[in-house]
């Protein structure tokens, strides 16, 4: 790339060519008053190309769907205001699955900051509890330096949306571009390697369990440590379940694969975890939707060995054994050292009484549904779009009963396959993220599995996937409910089901 | 239980709002949080005086530790330190309570710093319980007001917190 070094450039020029330095391919945004400068430049050049949505929310989940796609970094670009706030239900559900993006704001002038001025908005106040870091640039002097910062820390250790607020004069003061090559932060310095004392420990209870149990999130995905988890679960022969946000990384039409843990998990998944005598933790945080009440939790006595990136993520809910803090593809292969040195392996007796045990828990068939009804049944539907696919579309989806049905019934074999919003639980996110997921593999079948409800919630972006020609099959599996209220108020509510039908509201208004 | 952090930090602007927005977004307590800058002007020394359980303290400490302008940390109470807090107090002094108040003062080793017709202003400096031994020894009607800048803490002997 031709880097023009030393010239005066103006900072909408230095925002664009910082994101050319970052091999930025697309940028999600929708324009306004404060980043005209910055769309002006956009348009200028032809490196990096600009998908205008039709709602900044749009943006953000499509610049996210991006990047958990592809592990790039997903690039949103919206205006001051409203631009920024549309953008924070984006901008969460980023935060919450830890997804590595750079958002651009607009904002008003320097000397109108904190006037009440036309669009303004606290932007670095409204998003500070939802982003891993933000900015406000007041000097050009800076704009290149923390732009550099924004991809650096949105990649590097428990990744996560990193905002950049430019005012609007700073993006046309002219300064020297120079692009810093690297990043030095005296107060972050994220820990890569794991602690060896620690892994030795893990890979001797592992070894010596009688009941061993692996449990698996995101973490794995993120860090792209699928391949060393697999060899890693093989090689032991132990039981896995993956989380709703680690779908693929441990192939599910495998045998040692018994599913999803916790509330909408399988009963073998989550029997396994109850009855385990020790339970391997691998980017994973033991979410309330994994494992309920961490009293109850904790009742069974079992060591657990956890590993994670985030520090804080350890013992924040369940008290662990064995912490061992580093990059978790890093810490795997450490692991896998060892046992390939020869760690002695569990007692094969013990074992197969364990698997013998699973295998009886699994007989269950806790998810079988009747295939023989008249009316399509959802899970029908997931089967049906996984053999028609080959096992092999991108998925997105929404929040509700159809996301649990496709967690559940597309057998996900590969890593950043499966995309949704498993922290936030962002209805509305399946779209969007279907579109950002379409620009990360273009040849791709990506399929945006949803609901009647949630659909509705983004549902304008049909209008940028038409503009844009994205090939994406919405699979709509319309109850006419709400269907996961329905099924709490059906549990818990003794069945008052209040606002929770589509057509009544639609019947009753006209 | 009682615990007194201190942290040093980037002196930049929003710094403080991150600490504090952490700690009211995660339903954690601050008694009290002061922050200054230190000798060198790019960095910021805080002290959170907090209370929680140890698995709470802990949280605390890995959650502070997160904040990317957060340089370190440390949980000062698990280990030899010292504390004081400052307290400027406003008392009535007129004629009748005048050389009572003084010898009051005196006895906590405070210092009259402001005199009028018929007020003093006492400064005292001490431990969060003393500042607060001095408030409970006075009459709550001579009190007129009180300002106290929550505690700093610095551990003791070698023990160090800079970068």
């Amino acid at each position: 790339m031709d880097r023009v070094k030393g010239l005066e450039l103006t900072g909408a020029e230095i925002v664009v060519r910082c994101l050319q330095e970052e091999g930025v391919e697309f940028v999600f945004g929708y324009p306004g008053g404060a980043v005209l400068n910055i769309y002006d430049e956009i348009f200028k050049q032809d490196k990096v190309k600009h998908v205008l949505v039709r709602h900044e929310q749009g943006a953000a989940h499509a610049a996210d769907g991006y990047s958990r796609a592809s592990n790039k970094v997903g690039v949103c670009l919206v205006t001051s205001g409203p631009g920024v706030t549309n953008a924070v239900t984006g901008i969460a559900t980023a935060y919450m699955d830890s997804i590595p993006m750079v958002i651009l704001s607009g904002q008003v002038p320097t000397h109108a900051i904190g006037l009440d001025a036309f669009q303004e908005v606290d932007t670095v106040g409204v998003t500070r509890p939802c982003v891993k870091h933000n900015f406000l640039v007041k000097d050009i002097k800076d704009l290149a330096a923390t732009i550099k910062k924004a991809f650096y820390l949105a990649t590097s250790g428990r990744p996560g949306p990193v905002l950049v607020d430019i005012p609007k004069d700073i993006t046309a003061a002219k300064h020297e571009f120079l692009y810093p090559e690297s990043v030095a932060m005296r107060s972050y310095n994220p820990v890569v390697k794991g602690h060896a004392g620690q892994i030795k420990k893990a890979v001797q209870l592992l070894t010596e369990a009688k009941r061993p149990m692996i449990y698996t999130g995101g973490g794995v995905i993120l860090s792209d440590a699928a391949p060393q988890l697999t060899e890693f679960v093989r090689l032991l022969g132990y039981p896995v379940t993956n989380t709703l946000m680690g779908l693929g990384a441990y192939p599910a039409s495998d045998k040692q694969f018994l599913g999803m843990p916790g509330m909408h998990g399988t009963y073998e998944a989550n029997m396994a975890m109850q009855n385990c005598d020790v339970l391997l933790a691998v980017g994973a945080r033991f979410d309330d939707r994994v494992i309920g009440n961490p009293d109850h939790f904790a009742q069974n006595p079992r060591k657990i060995i956890h590993i994670d990136i985030d520090p804080s993520s350890i013992s924040k809910r369940v008290k662990v054994d064995v912490p061992i803090v580093g990059h978790v593809p890093e810490v795997l292969e450490e692991m896998l050292k060892l046992l390939r040195a020869g760690s002695k392996r569990v007692a094969a007796a013990d074992l197969a009484a364990w698997w013998k045990q699973i295998e009886e828990w699994r007989g269950k068939d806790c998810l079988k549904y009747d295939r023989n009804s008249e009316i399509i049944k959802p899970q029908f539907v997931i089967e049906k779009l996984w053999e028609a696919t080959g096992g092999d579309a991108f998925v997105t989806s929404d929040v509700g009963q159809h996301q649990m049905w496709a967690a559940q019934f597309y057998r996900f074999d590969k890593p950043r396959r499966w995309i949704n919003s498993g922290g936030l639980g962002t209805m509305g996110f399946g779209l969007p993220a279907a579109m950002g997921v379409q620009y990360a593999n273009p040849g791709a079948t990506v399929a945006c599995v949803t609901g009647e409800a949630s659909i509705q919630m983004c549902i304008q972006e049909l209008s940028t996937c038409k503009q844009y020609r994205m090939p994406i099959k919405i699979v709509n599996l319309n109850n006419r409910y709400l269907g996961m209220v329905r099924q709490w108020q059906e549990l818990d509510y003794g069945g008052r089901y209040s606002s929770r039908t589509w057509t009544r509201c639609l019947i009753s208004s006209s | 239980m009682r615990h007194i952090i201190s942290i040093l930090l980037e002196n930049e602007a929003g710094a403080l709002s991150r600490v504090s927005g952490l700690f009211s977004a995660r339903a954690y307590n601050i008694e009290s949080l002061t922050v200054a800058p230190t000798e060198d002007p790019s960095m910021s020394r805080m002290t959170i005086v907090t209370t929680g359980s140890e698995d709470v303290i802990e949280q605390i400490t890995k959650q502070l530790n997160k904040l990317v302008e957060v340089v370190k940390v440390v949980d000062l109470s698990e280990a030899e330190h010292i504390e004081r807090e400052l307290m400027l107090i406003k008392v009535r002094a007129g004629l009748k309570e005048r050389e009572d108040m003084k010898r009051m003062a005196d006895i906590f080793r405070g210092r009259v710093i402001d005199v009028s017709d018929n007020t003093y202003t006492i400064e005292l400096t001490g431990d969060c319980a003393k500042l607060d031994a001095f408030i409970q020894a006075l009459d709550a009607g001579a009190i007129i007001e009180t300002v106290r800048t929550g505690a700093s803490g610095i551990g003791r002997g070698n023990r160090v917190l800079r970068v």
